[in-house]
């Protein structure tokens, strides 16, 4: 039997800004349809590779290859035109739009149907309906009609990845999905992203500090210190394992 | 800006074509008819502007640079080839306006923010230059007089209603284009460029896609100018014009379609009425505007529409009907 072969692989991943290695000779596979997870302290470089898999940054040395193709050279819109989404650690929105209209640009611009200068927005069905669709998915329909601004920070990070999904990704990198949350809304952000990973047949990368979110849905963790990849494995492993332990976790989960 | 409900503006845009259609029945003198084709033509040219500024975040300081252009283009053809040649000449300044801003979009959209005005701004100033001190051609700061449109359009009055068409029909464009998906696209890249990219879109080609266009329609203010006023001046290629729009954009509302227009209407009238009593009119604008940037920075139209959506009940129709679709 062929073996499946990795969505993303990283192979000896290097940057650095000036003398201070933020990335520094990161290599791993995330297979199709995983849940994994990067984690580490502050400063470890998190975003800083996601920065990388999305084409802000261009890392000095060593490949991304998404679906086998090499993503270093290229731009954030080829990159996402690719399949790769991303939502962001502060949500980023259009804050003067409303909730529908901040998905709807996104589904316009998936159908290429952002330069059409005369029939108003609403006159586009297929787009409005997959906006409704994926508000729907959220819980957020209800708020269709309000301005972003006016959404409460859960919402709003809700929304941020809402935008993601409208562009169809197949990597979705989630940048703390569940940071300035209450417990009560991380579990329920938590159980969200599980179903859209199901319902829009995802793989999922998060980023998060939260460890009943990390070891509540990832399938595999990936621990990153000082730019370099200290450990991987499932949670499990991790949380046995003796480096991460005194580097990271702590006694936190000890 | 925020979508407004569509018929609001289609409202606005048959109560202001009503309006204006009316001034030719209702003067009592032909002045009060050059004072309304003159809040026309600057209407369209604050409209034109603010698709740059106000929707996509943009604030060009040499919108002026295209505005002279359209004068020039019908101006100068008239001065040289003749009367028949006004609206060859005009289309041909628009023309030229596409061409230029499409080439200097190329070289200034590169840069943004402050920058960006610097560079509008010194390229306007070189257009005027270049007028004010090639005299044998374009009569430096003399202008060009005598410029009357051809035929028909002779008449003050039919010549009146070619400008409300134009202008009507022009900010009609220019509202749908508000409203549509490009309209959206181009708010999303004022308030976050960044996210705009991760949507697949490229910033500076929507950037570059509204400077053309609006200059385009700034090229046609102008033209439409040269035969209200029959002359042309190159003042019109100078900084203040391009800084009167945006005054004018500011006081209306830079947040509504339809806030320039207000804008230039309040500040048509000012100069005149202000400046029919003293040479100092410029002070009263200036105190309007401390008193509305201070106090009222939505704007005119701005406000009333705050109003309008604080009214009891009206928030509560508004999510209703939206999410009906």
């Amino acid at each position: 039997m062929e073996p499946i072969a990795p969505i993303l692989e990283l192979k000896g991943l290097s940057k650095a800004f000036g003398g201070l290695k933020v990335t520094d000779d990161v290599s791993f596979k995330v297979m199709p349809r995983e849940i994994s997870v990067v984690i580490g302290p502050n400063g470890a470089g998190k975003t800083t590779l996601f920065n990388q898999i999305t084409g802000h940054l261009r890392p000095d040395s060593g490949r991304i290859l998404f679906k086998g193709q090499d993503l270093v050279g290229r731009t954030t819109q080829q990159i996402v035109a690719l399949g790769v989404g991303r939502a962001f650690q502060v949500a980023s929105l259009f804050l003067g739009e409303t909730v529908l209209d901040n998905i709807r640009v996104a589904c316009l611009s998936k159908l290429d149907q952002t330069r059409k200068p005369l029939r108003p927005v609403s006159d586009f069905k297929r787009a409005t309906k997959r906006a409704m669709e994926i508000l729907d998915s959220l819980g957020l329909a209800r708020y269709a009609a309000r301005q972003a601004h006016e959404l409460a920070h859960g919402d709003q990070k809700l929304l941020d990845i809402g935008i993601a999904l409208a562009l169809e990704p197949v990597l979705l990198l989630l940048d703390e999905p569940t940071s300035g949350m209450s417990p009560e809304e991380r579990h329920l952000t938590r159980e969200l992203v599980r179903k859209l990973w199901k319902d829009f047949n995802l793989t999922l990368i998060f980023i998060e500090h939260d460890m009943d979110t990390v070891f509540g849905l990832a399938q595999s963790v990936r621990v990153l210190q000082s730019g370099r990849l200290l450990a991987e494995g499932p949670p499990e492993e991790i949380r046995k394992n003796q480096d991460v332990i005194t580097a990271y976790l702590g006694e936190e989960v000890a | 800006m925020p979508s407004k409900p569509k018929t609001a503006n289609t409202w606005y845009l048959l109560i202001f074509l009503v309006l204006f259609s009316l001034v030719p029945v209702l003067k009592t003198t032909n002045y009060q008819m050059l004072l309304a084709a003159h809040v026309l033509v600057w209407g369209l040219f604050a409209v034109s502007f603010n698709m740059l500024f106000g929707v996509t975040g943009m604030l060009s300081f040499g919108q002026a640079l295209y505005y002279g252009m359209g004068a020039y283009g019908a101006g100068l053809c008239v001065k040289y080839l003749g009367q028949a040649w006004f609206f060859p000449g005009m289309a041909l300044g628009i023309v030229l306006a596409a061409v230029t801003a499409w080439l200097l979009g190329h070289l200034i959209i590169r840069v943004s923010g402050v920058f960006f005005t610097m560079l509008t701004l010194a390229f306007g100033q070189l257009g005027w230059q270049v007028m004010f001190k090639w005299y044998s051609f374009t009569g430096g700061d003399d202008g060009v007089q005598n410029i009357i449109p051809p035929g028909l359009f002779s008449n003050k009055v039919i010549y009146y209603y070619l400008v409300l068409a134009l202008v009507g029909a022009s900010i009609w464009f220019l509202g749908r284009l508000s409203a549509s998906p490009m309209g959206l696209i181009l708010r999303c890249v004022r308030q976050n460029p960044e996210r705009v990219r991760f949507l697949g879109r490229r910033v500076r080609r929507n950037q570059q896609r509204i400077y053309i266009i609006s200059s385009l329609f700034t090229a046609l203010a102008g033209g439409l100018m040269s035969g209200v006023d029959y002359s042309i001046h190159t003042d019109m290629f100078y900084w203040t014009t391009s800084g009167h729009v945006i005054l004018m954009s500011i006081l209306g509302g830079i947040g509504q379609f339809f806030g320039p227009l207000v804008g230039a209407a309040v500040i048509v009238t000012i100069e005149d009425v202000v400046g029919a009593f003293t040479e100092y009119w410029s002070l009263i604008i200036g105190t309007v505007m401390l008193v509305m940037v201070l106090g009222l920075p939505r704007g005119l139209m701005g406000e009333i529409s705050q109003l309008w959506t604080r009214l009891p009940g009206r928030q509560q129709a508004l999510t209703t009907r939206e999410e009906g679709n």
